[in-house]
């Protein structure tokens, strides 16, 4: 840990082989992200982290640390580009935050307060993918999904289940479940597999379950997502 | 803050809206009487005003479009208010309503007027008095230019309270992020 670079002139310190964001969370520093979870391997397709690095942008969970590199990341110009980006999922899915079980909970929704979101901006896309609930104890609503692929590394990588996947091109991209009638409930899907727990939105719902905590005790009502990570991160240095 | 000489206009409306987000703004309770020493109300559900004045201030827009009639008064409303605020989940993305956006509306109003249970002899009606609904739901910055949003389902008192008081003393408005929800 002898090496550091920079972020908004804050010395990081960095393990060789450590992504800036790795290096940025280890050392209680925020960077916005939605496909980045730290027991995966990156994804890169959120685009959430970005930063610039010598004038250049770049995805701090992909990019390695280098020593001495300056890293711009809590700026106007950086966080006007996030908010674009998450602006971009709110439309292309069906977001009605006000009757969604995960609300208070949601990561896209909170990344959203933190970056001062008050507005989609563009054009909603209202796409129409039918609910999957023929599972016992969950239910799939697709249309919230951002294709952050955390539930299908989860699957793949630790429960060895490859129960989701990503299928499609372009906007048509989407979220199915690896069965050949396409259900969740033809899969060996169970509450106790990692897969459950990872989605950062109201994808993968628990039947039954909903609503179960007061508003004012969720999550993101209590904390902003910055002040939670980086709390949660510096004990672990 | 000094109480201006001439009183801010201020007009509201509710278009495919629960009329949640007023009875939220009333939240602000007796700050009501305090803020109506810098505004007056026009065209609200409010006040007894057909129409917005040609010279309004301030125009709150609850609700999303869902028929031609919110169309109209959503255009009359950008017409005559310099500035425009959309308020509340409903006219920022479609809200709750815009979740029949994926059935056919013909389907829709099949089942609520002809096909349910209970409707003996029932039609979908069709007197020219009443506005035809649009195919879809939309967010009301689809149609017109909007300059402020408000989030939330409703917002809070406390939210709106600090837009308009924020756009009373001049500054931009800002929500802090126990004021920030879409909830």
């Amino acid at each position: 840990m002898s090496q550091t670079f920079t972020i908004d002139g804050r010395i990081i310190p960095f393990a060789e082989g450590q992504t800036i964001l790795q290096a940025a969370t280890a050392a209680g520093v925020f960077i916005p992200h939605l496909c980045y979870h730290p027991e995966f391997k990156p994804h890169g397709s959120c685009k959430l982290c970005t930063v610039k690095v010598s004038g250049r942008h770049a995805a701090s969970c992909t990019m390695r640390a280098v020593a001495g590199m300056v890293v711009e990341s809590d700026t106007e110009e950086i966080n006007g580009e996030r908010l674009a980006l998450t602006q971009m999922l709110f439309v292309e899915g069906n977001h009605f935050c006000p009757s969604c079980e995960v609300s208070g909970n949601c990561q896209l929704q909170a990344t959203a307060y933190h970056l001062g979101m008050m507005s989609p901006h563009y054009d909603h896309f209202f796409p129409n993918r039918a609910v999957d609930a023929s599972h016992p104890d969950f239910l799939l609503d697709f249309n919230r999904c951002i294709l952050c692929s955390l539930c299908v590394r989860a699957s793949r990588d630790v429960d060895g289940k490859n129960v989701f996947a990503l299928s499609g091109r372009g906007i048509a991209t989407h979220l199915i479940v690896n069965a050949k009638s396409g259900q969740l409930g033809d899969t060996n899907f169970t509450p106790a597999d990692k897969a459950a727990q990872v989605c950062p939105v109201g994808v993968i719902l628990r039947k039954r379950k909903g609503f179960a905590v007061p508003i004012g005790e969720r999550t993101y009502d209590r904390k902003p997502i910055a002040e939670i990570i980086e709390a949660g991160r510096e004990s672990l240095t | 803050m000094t109480p201006p000489r001439k009183k801010i206009k201020v007009a509201t409306t509710s278009l495919a809206g629960c009329f949640g987000c007023h009875m939220s703004f009333l939240d602000i309770d007796e700050r009501l009487f305090t803020l109506l020493d810098y505004i007056e109300f026009d065209r609200s559900p409010l006040t007894d005003i057909k129409e917005v004045s040609p010279d309004c201030d301030i125009g709150i827009i609850e609700g999303g479009l869902c028929n031609a009639e919110n169309v109209h008064v959503l255009r009359d409303f950008r017409k005559n208010c310099k500035v425009l605020i959309a308020i509340g989940a409903c006219a920022i993305n479609g809200g709750l309503p815009a979740q029949r956006n994926h059935l056919p509306l013909a389907t829709i109003l099949e089942e609520i007027y002809h096909t349910s249970p209970g409707l003996a002899n029932g039609m979908i009606p069709n007197d020219p008095e009443l506005p035809l609904p649009l195919n879809k739901v939309h967010p009301i910055h689809e149609v017109v230019q909007v300059d402020y949003f408000i989030p939330g389902c409703p917002p809070s008192a406390d939210a709106i309270w600090k837009v308009l008081t924020d756009l009373l003393a001049g500054r931009e408005p800002e929500l802090g992020h126990s004021l920030m929800h879409y909830d």
